[in-house]
């Protein structure tokens, strides 16, 4: 146990030894695995933000009632007996058009707007809030509605909120792909940087095995190199992630007040980097240990 | 001990580098073999370090059938070997002390008696004065005591010496040889390639001659 913990400390200080021997080109490395890293990363984080702020206003989907102008006043108030004795709907509220009226009159610099009118233009509406959240039950009632007499048109509240979600979708299923390519990527450039530092250390690859290193012992610092590589790239795209983000947030801020919201996008939880950090740091490894696999058996002292 | 029977080595390409070769070295024996160039004491050398394996025939190295090993255990026979080759094969980009120490990654002692093996090595060649300087800053001579120091300090039974003494002056190939006798008095057996017969002749001990292959048969000896 304590010359495996050696071992694995030697090859460590071997990794890292490789990688300050060529700082520059590991820098550069690690801006490229970041790069390529802090675009599925930042995609994620926006669309979980994104997933967030459907989700959550989802929770109360409403369906607003207009009543066409030339319906009767009484229309109003008996669809509005009729649905709360629907099982389906939760609360029924009537806004009739004077109550419009007034409260548009009530809102500051509107009250000229209204005088001008002449006529109310406005209708009756019934705003309902359904039970529970299904959007079958929500398009269902809409489309009866919507048909109901003196009904001019029955809208689903939370639509702009499921659009969002479908396009959500949309683009997990876009991000999958783009984190699928990049690991890809990821691997090959571990491959590669792996196989060139091979190549350059023939010479002690050659003299470890005329000493007597086994193949675990010479390919282990190799690894390590894979895995050191992979969390550089993370560091890297923690702060590209973080940065743009915080610029992201300085427009975000000001619009989401305007709508009355604290909406922000919020940085990766330490759970999701330490995942980010496994997932880059094990495609490095993967990398590395498809390069030393490849290479490392044939190199044989002559 | 070490023994060869009937072993022949053909190289892809059709060129025998030994025909037949048969013959024992008991624990604890000096060795030389010699022969013109081309006459395959490299190759024997490189036959018990299982670096080729033989056509046919069987080598064995204290009872273990070299020639038959697995990839894998075949580091484990070398760390019970010392390899000196003519290119020393050094690595350039450590010093003189980090090339002692590389074999002693395998051994399993403690980081200051790891310490005192390498400079105990380096003293035996007298190096001891050198271990902060790069092997590029040594002489041919000193080079190549260096790989004697790299190739004993984890003790090894047999020492396996490839032209150890090759561009080297009379004095300085003298020295070198002093330096194999020496650990060949404390019971480590050695295993001597080279051309130069005059300085073989000083040491009396067997001597093995090879030519296109074949064993010419055994001179010197006490
Ligand atoms: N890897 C190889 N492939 C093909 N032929 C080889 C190989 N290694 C050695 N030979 C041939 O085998 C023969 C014996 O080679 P070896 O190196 O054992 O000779 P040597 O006695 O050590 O010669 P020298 O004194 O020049 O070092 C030579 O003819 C050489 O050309
Ligand atoms: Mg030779």
């Amino acid at each position: 146990m304590r010359s495996w913990l050696r071992q694995h400390r030697l090859a460590l200080a071997a990794a890292i030894r490789k990688w300050r021997a060529q700082r520059a080109a590991a820098l550069l490395n690690a801006l490229a695995l970041g790069v390529a890293l802090a675009l599925p990363a930042g995609g994620y984080a926006v669309l979980e933000a994104l997933d967030r702020l459907s989700t959550r206003s989802a929770i109360d989907p409403q369906l607003s009632v207009f009543m066409r102008t030339d319906a009767e006043p009484e229309a109003a108030r008996q669809l509005a007996a009729r649905l709360r004795g629907d099982a389906r709907i939760h609360r029924v509220r009537l806004i009739t058009r004077e109550e419009a009226l007034a409260a548009l009159r009530g809102t500051s610099g509107l009250a000229d707007v209204v005088a001008a009118l002449g006529s109310n233009p406005l209708p009756d509406t019934l705003v309902l809030t359904v039970a529970g959240s299904s959007d079958g039950v929500l398009d269902q009632l809409a489309e009866e509605l919507g048909r109901a007499p003196g009904v001019a048109l029955a809208q689903v509240d939370a639509l702009w909120a499921r659009r969002l979600a479908a396009l959500e979708r949309v683009g997990r299923l876009a991000l999958a792909l783009l984190a699928a390519i990049l690991a890809v990527g990821l691997v090959a450039i571990a491959f590669n940087t792996i196989r060139l530092q091979i190549l350059t250390q023939r010479d002690e690859i050659e003299v470890s095995k005329l000493i007597g290193a086994t193949d675990g012992f010479i390919q282990r610092p190799f690894l390590y190199l894979g895995l050191l590589q992979g969390l550089s790239g993370v560091l890297v795209a923690l702060a590209l992630v973080g940065a743009g983000l915080t610029l992201m947030n300085t427009e975000i801020v000001g619009l989401a007040r305007s709508y009355g919201s604290e909406f922000r996008l919020p940085f990766f939880s330490s759970g999701e980097a330490v995942a980010l950090a496994l997932i880059a740091g094990g495609l490095g490894w993967l990398g590395a240990y498809m390069s030393v696999s490849r290479y490392l058996r044939e190199i044989e002292p002559k | 001990m070490i023994s060869f029977s009937a072993v022949s080595k053909r190289f892809p390409g059709g060129k025998d580098a030994l025909r037949g070769v048969s013959f024992a070295v008991e624990d604890g024996e000096l060795l030389f073999i010699t022969g013109h160039s081309g006459a395959g004491k490299s190759t024997l050398l490189k036959l018990i370090a299982a670096i080729e394996r033989p056509s046919s025939g069987s080598v064995l190295v204290n009872g273990q059938n070299v020639g038959a090993l697995k990839r894998a255990a075949i580091p484990y026979l070398r760390r019970n070997l010392g390899l000196v080759f003519q290119d020393q094969k050094l690595l350039y980009d450590r010093s003189v002390y980090d090339n002692v120490m590389l074999p002693l990654a395998f051994s399993d002692h403690p980081p200051r008696e790891a310490a005192r093996r390498a400079r105990a090595a380096l003293d035996k060649v007298g190096l001891l004065e050198r271990e902060r300087a790069n092997p590029i800053q040594l002489s041919g001579g000193e080079q190549q005591r260096l790989a004697i120091a790299r190739a004993v300090v984890n003790r090894p039974s047999i020492l396996l010496a490839d032209e150890p003494t090759a561009n080297l002056d009379v004095d300085s190939a003298g020295h070198i040889l002093d330096i194999f006798v020496a650990f060949n008095r404390v019971g480590v057996s050695v295993l001597v390639a080279t051309h130069d017969l005059a300085l073989v002749e000083r040491y009396g001990t067997r001597v093995l001659r090879l030519a296109e292959g074949r064993l010419l048969g055994e001179g010197g000896g006490g």
